[in-house]
């Protein structure tokens, strides 16, 4: 006599325990949600949820503190490096990240960006490029690509008037106190696990106490763009990437020693 | 402890040290240098947090992050850049996070120069920043009592959870006279309930130190907390220094340096046998209102005496009400009034020269003609 | 015969954004044509049998809103027995 046999299910993937049981405030498609959930799956990973501090920027991410279980501030705008130095100068056994938009990081915030980089701060920064102010309805953004049009670019942005996008990952490699600055994008599966990996090793520079990292993730706005969610995504791989190639721009030797 | 000639900045930098202060972060600014000259070399002695930032917007919001922790955090600047740190101040109090600032004022608007002035008065007291705030304002009239303000301006900034600010002329920074620091107090070792220092085992329940309340009636909660913690200063935390005051038919008010020197105008007066008085408000926010509408009912006028265009000349005004006469003498843009100046303005008050007519600054402007 | 799997998506999450749909290798997911959310949305669901659980929708889901399920293979050892 042949039993139908029920085999026993395993789990593959469930809800990371670092997110909070609510609904965000994003789109529907919006990228920030993969940003926020594998950041949270590697603090779960790490098992430091508890030591955690996040600083939360203005934008889109404003209300990142709801999303995360963990002690949260909010900067003022460009501001969350400072805070952040702030945080873990008085407590330096703690992880203290900052989430921080492009218009946020990249335009309003590039000082403090910049200047918490070179003195090696101890923090992570993530840092969310979707080419526009996604918050105040689509603005052309230190990162909106030549020729993209915003809401204040409506004929594309004119680089004769507008300048130049700016790579952020590229110009915080420069710097001697940046020990990890990478750019990753979450536009397929495969790109969502290389951005895992990086969230981790920045998380795990920090944990070695090895200075300033940084993860810049390209991201989709479909709601902004005027796109579907899979359109917007196929318009990152296609615009953004070529202009933001994806790639390690600063790992210290320290850094690469590393094995996750 | 002994006394010993200390400068303004330094001393101000040491007591807060003694206070037990956690972190300082600051930008260098002429006249206030010294101070996070000092701190450079003691925090680190100390082993406490100690980072000179890339502006005094990045020093405000360091020192937001690190009183987010519940730390007894500072920073300092003179008048330039505390014009950049309102915005990082309207957070700190919107998120009722407890922090210190230090103002050593020079003359501006501007650039302006480093001579020493008292024309922060307005941006400080009455807020630089947006929104419905109070700050807690400490205006010192010597090293010594830089000192014990400075002290005193931690426990009131932790009290209230708010910013405390001790509101000093350049001169007072720069000066040197014999003063008494405090003891040294132990660093704090503990952190306040409310503080986001991560959970760590003990809580269960995650910290948010926001100063954003999208839903309206959430913000205006939120204001109206704080105004009724702003009453709660009121009640208690007024202070100010009076000079012989007993029998004063006249009064002179000014704080901090103006103060001071109007106090060697007052004894002038008195060795000629002028009924005159010092009021020197040393809380200027709280400001003594009620008491000053008091000692209307009493006293036949005022004349109030600044190193501004008349800034709290507005808030006694306030206070007397019309009730009597208020005279202003003000000196600009970094220069210091002398004594014998004071002294003429007192001698002209006290022969008739009162009126309820018009406004002070404008008669005080007249008489400005050709002085300068 | 392939590895079984299943889907929970909650519906307290799901926005109905449809990039679970696009990446599924299998093309087995859907947006339920005639269920809603309390937020108005059409949730991803298992449109039909062939789900191998690989977990790729949930890796490219923003709201973290996909629990995945797979078959516990026999062990070698216990399939000989």
């Amino acid at each position: 006599m042949v039993m139908e046999q029920i085999l026993p299910e395993e789990i593959v993937y469930q809800r990371p325990e670092s997110l909070v049981e609510v609904s965000t405030h994003y789109c529907p498609g919006c990228t920030h949600g993969v940003a926020h959930r594998l950041i949270a799956e590697v603090i779960d990973e790490m098992g430091i949820r508890d030591r955690m501090i996040g600083v939360a920027s203005v934008g889109c991410s404003v209300f990142a503190y709801n999303y995360f279980d963990f002690d949260w501030v909010q900067a003022p705008h460009g501001r969350a490096p400072a805070m952040a130095t702030g945080i873990k100068r008085v407590l330096p056994d703690r992880f203290v990240v900052t989430y921080q938009g492009d218009g946020d990081m990249a335009s309003i915030g590039m000082a403090e960006v910049v200047h918490a980089a070179a003195r090696g701060e101890n923090i992570t920064v993530f840092f969310i490029n979707n080419a526009n102010y996604g918050m105040t309805g689509g603005q052309m953004a230190p990162t909106t690509l030549p020729g993209q049009r915003t809401t204040s670019s409506p004929g594309g942005r004119d680089v004769e008037t507008a300048g130049y996008p700016i790579r952020a990952a590229e110009l915080l490699a420069t710097l001697e106190g940046a020990s990890y600055v990478v750019r990753r994008s979450l536009h397929d599966p495969k790109n969502i696990r290389l951005a895992k990996k990086a969230i981790r090793t920045a998380l795990e520079v920090q944990a070695q106490g090895m200075g300033f990292s940084m993860v810049e993730l390209l991201s989709i706005c479909p709601t902004n763009w005027g796109m579907t969610p899979v359109d917007s995504l196929h318009w990152l791989e296609e615009h953004m990437v070529p202009y933001y190639p994806l790639g390690d721009y600063k790992v210290a030797p320290m850094v690469a020693q590393i094995r996750i | 402890m002994a006394r010993e000639l200390l400068k303004g900045n330094e001393a101000i930098a040491e007591a807060a040290i003694r206070a037990g202060l956690q972190a300082y972060f600051g930008y260098p600014i002429t006249p206030q240098t010294e101070l996070l000259e000092w701190m450079s070399k003691r925090m680190p002695e100390l082993g406490r947090a100690f980072v000179q930032a890339e502006s005094e917007l990045a020093a405000i919001n360091m020192v937001y992050g690190a009183a987010c922790t519940g730390a007894r955090v500072m920073t300092s600047s003179s008048s330039p850049g505390i014009s950049l740190m309102m915005e990082g101040i309207s957070y700190i109090i919107g998120t009722e996070v407890p922090a210190v600032l230090v103002d050593v004022m020079r003359g501006g608007p501007g650039l302006g120069n480093i001579a020493p002035a008292q024309s922060d008065y307005n941006q400080i007291v009455h807020g630089g920043g947006h929104g419905d705030y109070h700050l807690i304002v400490l205006a010192p009239a010597s090293v010594q009592e830089a000192v014990d303000l400075t002290v005193l301006a931690f426990d009131l900034a932790e009290k209230y959870r708010t910013v405390a600010v001790v509101l000093l002329d350049g001169s007072l920074g720069q000066m040197m006279e014999p003063a008494e620091l405090p003891p040294m107090r132990p660093v704090k070792t503990t952190f306040p309930e409310w503080a986001a220092t991560g959970m760590m085992g003990k809580r269960e329940k995650r910290n948010i130190l926001t100063s954003i309340y999208l839903n309206p009636p959430d913000e205006e909660q939120t204001n109206l907390r704080l105004l009724r913690r702003w009453q709660e200063v009121e009640a208690s935390e007024i202070r100010f220094k009076e000079y012989f005051m007993d029998d004063a038919r006249y009064v002179v008010v000014g704080f901090g340096s103006a103060g001071r020197v109007a106090l060697s105008a007052v004894r002038a007066a008195r060795a000629e046998g002028i009924p005159v008085g010092l009021l020197r408000p040393v809380t200027l926010s709280p400001f003594p209102y009620e008491h000053i509408r008091k000692l209307a009912q009493r006293v036949e006028g005022f004349l109030v005496v600044e190193m501004n265009a008349g800034q709290m000349l507005e808030d006694v005004r306030l206070a007397v009400a019309g009730q009597k006469p208020v005279e202003f003498y003000g000196r600009l843009g970094g220069v210091m009034p002398f004594p014998d100046e004071i002294l003429s303005e007192i001698q002209r008050i006290a022969s008739g020269g009162l009126t309820l007519e018009g406004h002070p600054r404008e008669r005080w402007l007249q008489r400005m003609n050709g002085k300068n | 015969m392939p590895v079984q799997g299943r889907i929970v998506v909650s519906d307290l999450y799901c926005k109905g954004c449809e990039l679970c749909v696009a990446a599924c290798p299998q093309h087995v997911l859907q947006l339920s044509p005639d269920r809603l959310t309390a937020k108005g949305y059409h949730p991803a669901e298992l449109a039909g049998p062939g789900c191998t659980g690989c977990g790729i929708c949930a890796v490219v889901c923003p709201e973290a809103a996909i629990t995945v399920y797979r078959q516990k293979m026999p062990t070698r050892k216990a399939a000989e027995a």
